[in-house]
């Protein structure tokens, strides 16, 4: 496409040139501005994180700290107890979660995927009309909550959401990719379904699987309605929840528990944005690393067919 | 037999779900449990019908109507327009624009709290600083519409430019070329060779996304307006009431009674527009 461009400007006058460098620059502004108004508001909360308390009561929040402070921090990490047994949990949940679910999700789409399986038709069909017609919040919930008895235990932090029934139709359209003479051969050769599953399905599909596991870690990483919804207790609590819980309930003392300190000295604030930070943060700059596999993921599974 | 595990899964967390669709005409009581609950016909859709069933069905489906509006113009726009800077110049756009799809609604609201707070926010204080009054934002109901489409936009927008972008750089050169020897200039070439080779993306994504009509995101409109019930007007939508129906006032019946209410009107939504799609052009159809 570029190269195409600067022949065919080769060929234009100086003044089409001109044009098109205008074009550039004009489009550059534009995604700059746009990268601008998508950043500010991570600046914000970083910046009120850095404040000093009464400094932000006077100013109000901005994008930079008007009186640098580490106060927060501080006490943050002086109460650490909380924010650290979230990051446990979180971690724990988001692991069990993709792991089980991936496994899950690649064997179903396997399966769906192998044109010599009988059942392959009826059985998209069940899968296929799980994303159609939900049964809804409140069966769900009594489900999970009084029939599986998960109602405050880590399992229902994962459990519930294993299976995705549309990450399960991209891995079949990736699957379906794989040649199937490849499995003939396999079973010629004498291996069993497992191997051949173990052997050649995983290593050939890791594109897929890489782009689904992220989807899903990410989804069970960002979650915080599983987690109000099915625990009250405290040591239960994602990341998200807890910030979740600070966010609205200004009596988030109760929910951090900083030993020894009046409430009326605790910088409110800029506490909250600080836990912020780091309940966010180490992922913010985790993730973006992996970003080509989402953008990979979306161009590999069309989900039809 | 591989698949067997997945299978039995989506028959407990899926498919067991599905007994709740006579929940709705139960009085459905915790302790005594499901199948003791008595039978309590259509009280609870009549209950339903009689509060607030029309408000709630109405945000949630405008606001999904708006938030598929704008979300398409904008993305498509950028997403043409990356295509346009080229492989090199647009990763580091790309990658910032992502930015927002890695955290959550909760996160999200943190950040907006800093502009909108009454006192603090950014907003309020460029407002006072021109000599205006501050807006208590948290309490008015109207200029929730738009702020809610815009956090939306934001939240979205790297996620859909990349999907357009992706499409975008799988459609075969030549196209380009042999237009450009006939005289296309840029715009042209995006309404008649990128628009049309990206169509099919659009429509399905569409479609996926009005057929979810009735299903509102339920982070952002629960955490972003703070559950504040002065805002209700605007940013209550079913997935808020199911919730509050449930964990608040503890009333199973309605909350199931909505539920199922969304599930039908999902469902059949879902069929209409696979349908319409089908009528337009059949290469695009769902299923």
């Amino acid at each position: 496409m570029k190269t195409a461009s600067t022949t065919v400007a080769g060929i234009g006058s100086g003044k089409r040139k001109q044009n098109q460098q205008r074009f550039y620059l004009s489009v550059h502004l534009l995604f700059i501005l746009l990268c601008v108004i998508v950043t500010v508001p991570f600046i914000v909360i970083v910046s009120a994180s850095f404040t000093n308390e009464t400094s932000l009561f006077r100013d109000g929040y901005g994008v930079w700290p008007k009186q640098f402070s580490l106060d927060a921090y501080a006490i943050a990490f002086a109460n650490s107890k909380q924010l650290i047994q979230s990051y446990m949990v979180t971690i724990l949940a988001t692991v069990a979660g993709t792991l089980l679910g991936l496994w899950l999700m690649t064997t179903l789409g396997y399966v769906l995927s192998r044109s010599d399986y009988r059942h392959r038709n009826k059985l998209s069909f069940y899968v296929f009309f799980t994303v159609l017609f939900r049964g809804g919040l409140v069966p769900t919930y009594i489900l999970v909550a009084s029939w599986l008895g998960m109602k405050n235990t880590i399992y229902a932090l994962f459990v519930p959401a294993l299976v995705n029934s549309f990450y399960v139709l991209i891995m079949k359209g990736f699957l379906k990719s794989i040649p199937h003479a490849l499995y003939e051969c396999a079973k010629l050769d004498g291996a069993s379904e497992l191997r051949i599953f173990l052997r050649i399905v995983i290593p050939l599909s890791t594109p897929a699987i890489a782009t689904v596991g992220l989807l899903t870690s990410l989804q069970y990483w960002n979650d915080w309605f599983t987690s109000i919804l099915y625990t009250d207790d405290s040591k239960l609590q994602t990341l998200q929840a807890l910030l979740y819980r600070m966010l609205s309930n200004m009596q988030f003392l109760s929910v951090i528990q900083p030993a020894g300190l009046d409430s009326s000295m605790l910088p409110q604030a800029s506490f909250r944005m600080a836990v912020c930070v780091l309940a966010v943060g180490p992922l913010l700059l985790v993730f973006p690393f992996f970003q080509r596999f989402f953008a990979r993921g979306l161009t590999v599974g069309s989900i039809k067919g | 037999m591989l698949a067997l595990p997945a299978i039995v899964f989506i028959f407990i967390f899926y498919y067991i779900p599905l007994y709740g669709l006579v929940l709705p005409f139960k009085d459905y009581n915790f302790t005594l449990g499901f199948w003791h609950s008595p039978w309590s016909g259509f009280t609870n859709f009549e209950f339903l019908f009689n509060s607030n069933l029309v408000q709630i069905v109405r945000n949630t489906a405008v606001m999904n109507a708006l938030f598929i509006v704008v979300n398409v113009i904008v993305e498509v726009t950028t997403g043409l327009l990356l295509f346009e800077l080229g492989k090199r110049s647009s990763k580091v756009y790309q990658t910032i624009l992502f930015l927002p799809y890695f955290i959550s609604w909760v996160v999200v609201s943190y950040a907006l709290s800093g502009f909108l707070d009454p006192d603090l926010g950014i907003v309020n204080k460029l407002i006072t600083a021109l000599g205006g009054q501050p807006i208590l934002f948290y309490n008015e109901p109207k200029y929730w519409v738009l702020i809610l489409v815009l956090c939306h936009v934001w939240k979205c927008l790297g996620y859909g430019t990349l999907m357009y972008y992706a499409a975008l750089t799988s459609v075969d050169p030549e196209y380009y070329e042999a237009a450009k020897l006939d005289g296309a200039n840029r715009v042209r070439q995006a309404w008649h060779i990128s628009l049309p080779m990206i169509r099919p993306i659009i429509l399905i994504l569409v479609i996926v996304s009005i057929g979810n009509i009735f299903y509102a995101d339920f982070g952002l409109f629960y955490t972003v307006p703070q559950d504040n019930p002065m805002l209700y007007p605007v940013t209550d939508v079913i997935d808020t009431y199911v919730y509050r129906a449930l964990r608040v006032l503890g009333d199973f019946g309605m909350s199931a009674a909505a539920g199922l209410f969304q599930s039908v009107c999902g469902f059949v939504l879902v069929l209409l527009s696979n349908y319409v799609i089908g009528k337009i052009s059949s290469d695009d159809k769902l299923f």
